[in-house]
């Protein structure tokens, strides 16, 4: 593998795959999770899984922790053959599952008594480990508390220390880091560097965001069950190294230059940042901007850092990979703008709040959205954004503060505001029995559309998020990125002015976020309004305008470009939106402190 | 080696207990459900037939047709209830305000001189059949104390159709809260031993602790093990206070020993928590559990048990099923040592088939048990 040249084999392997295969029937169909995987894991260092939903991460993880049987090939971890003695690597490894695998009706201290019985720790050892493993997480004052009671932040790092009460040598780590806010995942990835310097841990550390790949010593690059790469994170961004650019072009909308810059020749990869696109090209050379930018004599294109999404876009799309061809054809027609984009408020918010029992699911939120707007509400999970969304589609009734959407106060005219809204849920709402057709068919009747209108909306769900081929299909076969094409196109039936996606792109790769954002987009130049929650720092760069909400508040609203620039600062020069999430954070618990 | 299996084991246990103690679901499940069932069983349904509203008819009233009707009033079985005429009480049983009709024509006196046969007629309705026959039998046996009587006022003897003189044992006061009682900790047993097996290894399932406990280096006996103790005391719990609530609450009698019954329990509820464990192998949500733990062993052990509906009165199909319900044994040990005692010849071989159901389950989770997903 030209890939694994920077790899010293100092030592022996952590973890050695050898072709290893492993197959699933779900549904009648026999699904590939893993196919031919051949790889060696360092020992002693943090070794990246990186790939989006359904790359076979979890299945992996798995099959090196014994939970299932590869296929074909043999796994080798800590020098055991798993397969042959699973209980001797059950008892060498910590693992981590993707719910961290607590008792929630079980406090702290039990939780890691649990497993220090389990691994079978002497009782004179535990109280120094137990001491060491709460002072690394923090969790020091919480050890009475329910488990259930924890934040998610929290429990990620409870889960950590339990798996890490054994003293394993090897640690699997399967995506502890979803969902999580960024303040926890930092905090997070210090424990996991603190475990391979002082104890000399390996570890697997498997993710779907792929701006952790930078924080990994060596990195193991999945897609559909396959494996595109090894190395260290710099042999993959050195690939795309001199092809990125950032373009900025005062005289057209990020929109139509986004648009242009996608289809244009030499182009692989077209992403709003911002006010700016930051484009990929498919040579190590600056395009030329007469060129690429004829008839704009204001555009600026300034070199920029290459990062590892550049180059995992770059080998999807790179000649060969079948997948990529799809989604490049997949170009969304123009759509009519129905009504101009004007500065008509669509959705107004003033001091919502919403209790559950004494806690406060949202607190004290104002904002507004105007019309074709994209707007973002980003935050970790459990800082309200979904109790946020319920209330504004008239799902969940305020305990304070007034709402309106669309013109109507959703406090009255909830059912007439709902007519103008399209909402697609977390996890795609749809019926996973019945087919594509069916689907569409059922959202357009349950949206009041009959006889020719409705057969006139299916044809237009069907052709423009191309599912013609898949019409018959059950929706629960389809792959990923086209359920998610379904959900928006069963939101959009009834040409709603409004929309709400509720994490819509969790999970899905990246060349199909990509082809999700182009259809917003188009959606948002054609004058409809987008409201979208995200847990994806980047995505917020998508966003016109956004709000940063933690523990039911706003943090801060504005524009992605404004929320960064207040973060600069000598030691950060050009800082991401998770820079600026993580200080927002920060400041307000020195604040809070402060108060108090 | 056997410090490390006693310490991940005691572990696994202590976890278990901490949860069943927490989760207000587990604690009612075996505590009290049984209470409810009990009380609905030993209050409220009964299977005797007691003040059941009976019309009389008299043609001709006379010293004997009073007497007759007279002995009705003083049955605790029946509230006669007298009508003018034949239709009129037809009228009330088709409107269900009386479950029979007692019909003395006009020739009653003169045909009991005469020819000493019995010339009444009587109508049951039989729509609730197991009533009906209840009620039949009842009215016979009042019949038959009259005739007996008239005859012995009178010197004379009357011809009986047959002469029946019945004795009940075993259930003297034939009260069927007596047997239902017993019955019921069968039921519950089940309750206890299956469901709430299967649905709480369903639960970590669910809830991902599975796949974490399974990746440690407890062994999969450990992890079963770990998920019987606890469950059996429960269990065992629920069965000590449906016993204390039969004999103290319900006054249902205990004619054999305690320890044959907790031996008995002991072994039906090995068999009820091996149904759960085999039903935990591959049900993985809570849902599907607990559906499929009542469908296969909730319902057998309350319809095809012999608790409420006699085996015997089964179709053959159906009769031979229930030789793989394991509540069938224990229902006929109960009711037994309950109402009879220790009877050895019924406790042994029930007691040696319960044996061979719990090992035949417990073996067949074992078997399918893997410490892994697939």
């Amino acid at each position: 593998m030209s890939d694994s040249t920077e790899i010293t084999t100092t030592a022996e392997p952590a973890i050695v795959l050898d072709s290893v295969s492993k197959s699933f029937v779900t549904g009648g169909r026999i699904v590939r999770a893993l196919d031919n995987i051949s790889a060696r894991i360092r020992s002693g260092v943090v070794t990246g899984l990186i790939g989006p939903d359904a790359a076979g991460k979890t299945t992996l993880m798995r099959l090196i922790a014994g939970l299932l049987v590869p296929d074909a090939g043999r796994i080798v971890a800590l020098g055991i053959d798993v397969a042959r003695e699973p209980l001797r690597v059950q008892g060498a490894l910590g693992y981590m599952p993707q719910r961290f695998g607590l008792y929630e009706d079980l406090t702290v201290q039990e939780n890691l008594d649990l497993y220090a019985d389990l691994h079978a720790v002497a009782l004179v050892e535990r109280p120094a480990r137990y001491a060491e493993l709460l002072k690394m997480t923090g969790l020091g004052p919480f050890t009475r508390r329910l488990a259930g009671r924890l934040s998610g932040g929290m429990k990620q790092k409870l889960g950590l220390a339990c798996t890490l009460v054994g003293s394993p040598r090897l640690l699997l780590l399967d995506e502890p880091t979803v969902g999580v806010d960024p303040v926890s995942r930092r905090e997070l990835w210090a424990i996991v560097y603190n475990l391979v310097e002082n104890r000399g841990t390996s570890v697997l550390l498997s993710t779907a965001y792929l701006d952790e790949a930078e924080r990994c010593a060596d990195v193991l690059l999945m897609h559909e069950g396959r494996t595109l790469g090894q190395g260290a994170p710099g042999t993959f961004t050195r690939r795309v190294a001199g092809r990125s650019f950032r373009v900025f072009a005062p005289d057209v909308g990020k929109r139509a230059l986004q648009k242009r810059l996608a289809t244009a020749p030499g182009v692989t990869d077209a992403i709003i940042q911002g006010a700016n696109v930051r484009i990929v090209t498919d040579k190590a050379a600056p395009p030329d901007p007469r060129e690429l930018l004829a008839d704009m004599p204001h555009a600026e294109i300034t070199a920029v850092a290459p990062r590892f999404e550049d180059s995992f876009v770059s080998l999807l799309k790179a000649p060969g990979a079948a997948i990529a061809a799809a989604v490049a054809a997949a170009v969304p027609r123009e759509a009519p703008a129905r009504k101009a984009p004007g500065d008509g408020e669509m959705i107004v918010v003033r001091n919502l709040s919403r209790r559950f029992g004494d806690f406060y699911a949202v607190r004290d939120v104002s904002f507004s959205v105007r019309r074709g707007e994209v707007f973002g509400l980003l935050g970790a999970n459990g800082a309200g954004k979904s109790t946020t969304f319920r209330m504004l589609c008239g799902l969940l009734p305020a305990s304070e503060g007034t709402l309106r959407v669309a013109g109507e106060d959703l406090r009255h005219a909830a059912a007439r505001a709902r007519a103008n809204i399209g909402y697609m849920a977390q996890k795609f709402s749809l019926y996973a029995e019945l087919s594509v057709l069916r689907n569409l068919r059922f959202f357009a009747a349950a949206y009041g559309l009959r006889a020719a209108r409705q057969r006139e909306r299916i044809e237009w769900a069907l052709s423009e998020f191309e599912l013609k081929p898949f019409a018959n299909a059950r929706s629960a076969d389809l792959p990923l990125g086209y359920k998610q094409r379904l959900a928006l196109a069963a939101a959009l039936m009834h040409e709603p002015e409004i929309i709400f996606l509720d994490e819509p792109t969790s999970g899905v790769d990246p060349l199909g976020r990509r082809d999700f954002w182009r259809r917003i987009n188009a959606l948002a130049e054609s004058g409809v309004t987008v409201m979208v929650t995200t847990h994806f720092m980047e995505e917020a760069e998508y966003c016109d305008r956004l709000v940063i909400m933690a523990q039911g508040r706003i943090l801060a609203e504005g524009t992605s470009e404004e929320m960064k620039a207040r973060v600069r600062s000598a030691e950060i020069p050009d800082p991401s939106m998770e820079d600026a999430f993580v200080a927002l954070i920060q400041n307000n618990l020195a604040n809070g402190a402060q108060a108090a | 080696m056997i410090r490390t299996v006693a310490m991940r084991f005691g572990g696994l246990l202590r976890k278990e207990s901490l949860q069943i103690l927490r989760d207000p679901s587990s604690i009612a499940i075996a505590f009290v459900m049984p209470v409810f069932l009990l009380f609905i069983f030993g209050y409220g349904v009964s299977l005797d037939a007691k003040r059941v509203p009976l019309a009389i008819v008299v043609e001709q009233p006379n010293r004997d047709t009073q007497s007759f009707a007279g002995a009705f009033a003083q049955s605790q079985y029946f509230v006669p209830i007298h009508f003018r005429n034949v239709r009129q009480a037809e009228a009330a049983m088709k409107r269900r305000r009386v479950a029979g009709i007692v019909w003395m024509r006009a020739n009653f006196s003169r045909e009991l001189l005469a020819a000493g046969v019995a010339p009444i007629a009587v109508i049951v309705n039989g729509v609730d059949a197991n009533n009906a026959r209840i009620v039949e039998g009842y009215l016979q046996s009042v019949w038959a104390n009259w005739l007996t009587s008239y005859a012995r006022d009178r010197g004379a003897p009357i011809t009986l159709p047959v002469q029946v003189e019945q004795r009940v044992w075993f259930n003297p006061a034939v009260r069927s809260r007596d047997y239902l009682v017993p019955g019921l900790i069968a039921v519950i047993m089940t309750l206890t031993g299956a469901l709430l097996t299967a649905m709480v290894v369903a639960r970590e399932w669910e809830r991902g602790t599975m796949e974490a406990l399974m990746v440690t280096p407890a062994s999969i006996h450990e992890i079963m093990l770990s998920k019987l103790v606890p469950y059996f005391v429960l269990g065992m719990g629920g069965m000590a206070l449906s016993v204390a609530m039969a004999l103290w609450l319900f006054g249902v009698p205990l004619h054999g020993s305690l320890w044959v019954l907790m031996g008995a329990s002991a072994l039906f509820l090995m068999a009820a928590l091996g149904m759960g464990l085999l039903v935990s192998t591959f049900a993985r949500n809570q849902f599907v559990a607990g559906q499929v733990a009542i469908i296969v062993t909730f319902l057998p052990a309350f319809m095809l048990s012999g608790f409420i509906f006699d085996i015997r009165n089964m179709p053959a199909p159906i009769r031979t099923i229930t030789y793989l319900v394991a509540a069938r044994y224990f229902v006929a040990i109960l009711q037994s040592v309950f109402l009879a005692g220790n009877v050895w010849s019924i406790f042994i071989p029930n007691a040696i088939a319960l044996l061979l159901i719990a090992g035949f389950f417990l073996g067949l989770a074992r078997m399918l048990a893997r410490k892994r997903l697939d």
